[in-house]
């Protein structure tokens, strides 16, 4: 199993020793982590499953459960396509087919110069505004192929605002 | 004399534009010397509208829409500040013809107020419906939920006062009242319009349903695809505390609640509701077997309310106004208002707050417009991806849990997808499978298996291979999911496969 840096090894400690005592606090835990690291890397479980007296199964087991947490860190930008029925009903896979095109990657990869990190995500809740995007935490809507490549291409030399979400 | 201007902070108003039009009327009005105080409340609901800007003038507010920040300097030159004439002038919205025949209980506030300001709230009736239950008591506060017909508007609609009489009975020392905020159906943004606009009528609900049952804690679950949202609800719950609404003595009752935010992680299962409950423990979202039901051993094995945004926020106003008055709104065993949530191919989406009973037809043509594209509608989905879609044939059904029952279709969380004529049923069949595999929590073998087997079946359909037979055989499979999984998710979703058989058999032939 990789290691973590010791500096990372401590942040995880940090965070697990002070949200250890909240009722069922492994959530909470997994997102303070992902929010300081960019990921849940392979080292942090043991520390986790350590603090928490859980089996490391257990937490490999939560952080695979959701598809929110990553086991490596995204690109400086995450472009989250809406690909549910909302969307689809409006052209949502025709403006991913786009997008995979102007990247030169599939969902769930990130451009070899480590700028975006395309995703799938499945409803963002804007779907009277569709086809959407989540873009850095932010939401867009109405998208056409012009205006996401548009939001897109400006990314590319944009310095990195971390994962999407919070 | 300083103008107010309302331009919504709503995520889906964002997405179009809202804060770049907040930002140059800001700046145009920097540059005139105008002076003028921006309200950024949530979004009325009619999406086709925004970014939608309201200013207040002495003949009440006067909106504006949809304003791009090309449209600003000539906003201001056309006099808008006083609710002067303009090409994107639309007049009191809430006479708009989209508007004037809503019946908006749930979301009477939204849209209207700063969701960030307790005394915002309480000028537009806040809070009323705590203060009424604290003195009616709490056996009064659950016999008005029961009356008033109240069923749950996540999707199972069961009888919201049942849930929470099975709650008050219970005798023990930690009892919980939990937010099932994991909106997570395609066509639904009902729950995140509240959250975002109206985020204390939500704390008043919850406050409300713990003091009725003995609760002193509560946690919103919240997807963490709505930053947005849990912004609008931390600075919510922060000014509720600080107003005395929340705490060691709420509202002066006496009574101790205390609210907190959970975010979720990306899994739709989570919105089932003990999958939640395993979620909010810190675990793999893997439902539970009932019994027992949450309301007798949910959250942390004591007895738990787990009810959905839009039934909480419906409570401040039954708890205000009374049981009847809520019932006198719907019909049959569908009692009250449901906010329909119109989206996908529509040429005007957005949130329609009714009583129940209005026909489909109504709603996607009237209030709709028809489809975006121009072209004739030829399904809709009804109810999020486990939701069955209705042929164009059955638009004269009525909205409600009955009527939609009866043509084998169900209401849901209240999403209605619209699709024109250039859908392939076969495919959106196909990502109905897909999606359940994507999103099950595997922990029984018709669903976690079932939905893999779907989506092969399917292709060899598509593919040309034996495909009367295979049609047959997925057929047989949409069966045995219904009847043999654990949940709702493995349960449901053959519901929009098995419409599409029905309803558009044309569909499932071989592609080159």
């Amino acid at each position: 199993m990789e290691t973590l840096s010791p500096a990372d090894g401590s942040r995880v400690r940090r965070i697990a020793a002070e949200l250890k005592d909240q009722p069922g606090p492994l959530l909470n835990i997994l997102h303070q982590v992902q929010g300081e690291l960019g990921c849940i890397p392979a080292g942090a479980v043991a520390i986790l499953a350590e603090t928490l007296n859980l089996s490391r199964a257990e937490v490999h087991g939560v952080v695979t459960f959701y598809h929110h947490f990553r086991r490596k860190p995204a690109g400086r930008h995450v472009v989250s396509l809406c690909q549910a029925e909302a969307c689809q009903a409006v052209g949502a896979a025709a403006l991913t087919g786009h997008a995979q095109r102007d990247l030169g990657v599939a969902l769930h990869q990130t451009t070899a110069d480590g700028a975006v990190t395309l995703e799938p995500v499945y409803c963002l809740g804007n779907c009277a505004a569709a086809p959407s995007a989540m873009i850095d935490g932010r939401l867009h809507g109405r998208l056409t192929a012009q205006r996401l490549g548009e939001l897109v291409r400006g990314l590319r030399g944009a310095p990195g605002k971390g994962a999407s979400g919070s | 004399m300083s103008a107010t201007v309302y331009i919504p902070g709503d995520a889906g108003a964002q997405s179009v534009g809202a804060d770049e039009v907040a930002g140059a009327v800001r700046q145009e009005a920097a540059r005139l010397g105008e002076s003028l105080r921006i309200v950024r409340n949530g979004s009325r609901g009619a999406y086709w509208l925004e970014p939608l800007v309201e200013v207040e003038t002495d003949a009440g507010r006067r909106a504006y829409g949809p304003v791009t920040v090309a449209d600003v300097p000539g906003l201001f030159s056309a006099g808008f500040l006083r609710g002067c004439a303009h090409a994107l002038a639309l007049g009191d919205i809430a006479r708009h013809d989209w508007f004037a025949g809503q019946q908006r209980l749930t979301f009477s506030r939204v849209g209207i107020i700063d969701p960030a300001s307790v005394a915002d709230y309480l000028r537009h009736g806040g809070y009323q419906g705590l203060t009424q239950s604290i003195s009616a008591g709490a056996a009064a506060t659950v016999q008005a939920i029961t009356d008033s017909g109240l069923r749950g508007r996540g999707g199972a609609a069961f009888p919201t006062g049942i849930k929470w009489r099975t709650v008050l009975e219970q005798a023990a020392a930690q009892k919980y009242v939990t937010c099932n905020a994991d909106e997570g159906d395609s066509g639904t943004f009902a729950d995140r319009m509240l959250l975002e606009g109206d985020p204390l009528s939500l704390i008043e609900g919850m406050t409300i349903a713990a003091l009725a049952v003995g609760a002193t804690r509560g946690y919103i679950y919240l997807r963490v695809e709505y930053p947005h949202a849990l912004r609008a609800l931390n600075t919510a719950i922060a000014a509720a505390r600080q107003a005395g609404y929340l705490g060691p003595n709420v509202a002066g009752s006496g009574k101790s609640f205390e609210l907190e935010v959970r975010l979720g992680a990306g899994a739709y299962i989570c919105g089932e509701e003990t999958s939640m409950l395993e979620s909010l423990e810190g675990r793999r979202g893997e439902v539970r077997v009932r019994p027992p039901l949450p309301a007798i051993k949910g959250l942390f094995g004591q007895p738990t309310i787990v009810n959905n945004v839009v039934t909480l926020c419906s409570v401040p106003w039954i708890a205000a106004h009374g049981a009847r008055a809520y019932a006198d709104f719907g019909v049959g065993k569908s009692r009250g208002t449901l906010p329909i949530q119109l989206a996908g191919n529509i040429r005007r989406g957005g949130l329609i707050e009714r009583a129940f009973g209005l026909p489909l037809r109504e709603l996607l043509y009237d209030y709709g417009g028809g489809s975006a594209s121009g072209r004739p509608i030829r399904a809709v989905q009804i109810g999020g991806p486990l939701g069955a879609y209705v042929p164009a044939s059955q638009f004269d059904t009525l909205v409600d849990y009955e009527a939609l029952s009866s043509v084998g279709a169900l209401l849901g969380h209240g999403g209605i997808v619209v699709f024109d004529d250039s859908v392939d049923m076969a495919r959106m069949a196909r990502y109905a499978m897909e999606f359940c595999a994507l999103e099950s929590c595997g922990k029984c073998t018709p669903c976690r298996i079932g939905s893999v087997r779907g989506m092969e079946v399917i292709d060899r359909i598509l593919q040309g291979v034996d495909g009367e037979r295979n049609l047959r055989l997925l057929e047989d499979l949409c069966d045995t999911m219904v009847q043999g999984s654990l949940c709702g998710l493995g349960g449901m979703a053959p519901f929009p496969v098995q419409s599409a058989l029905k309803h558009f058999r044309e569909d499932f032939h071989a592609r080159r």
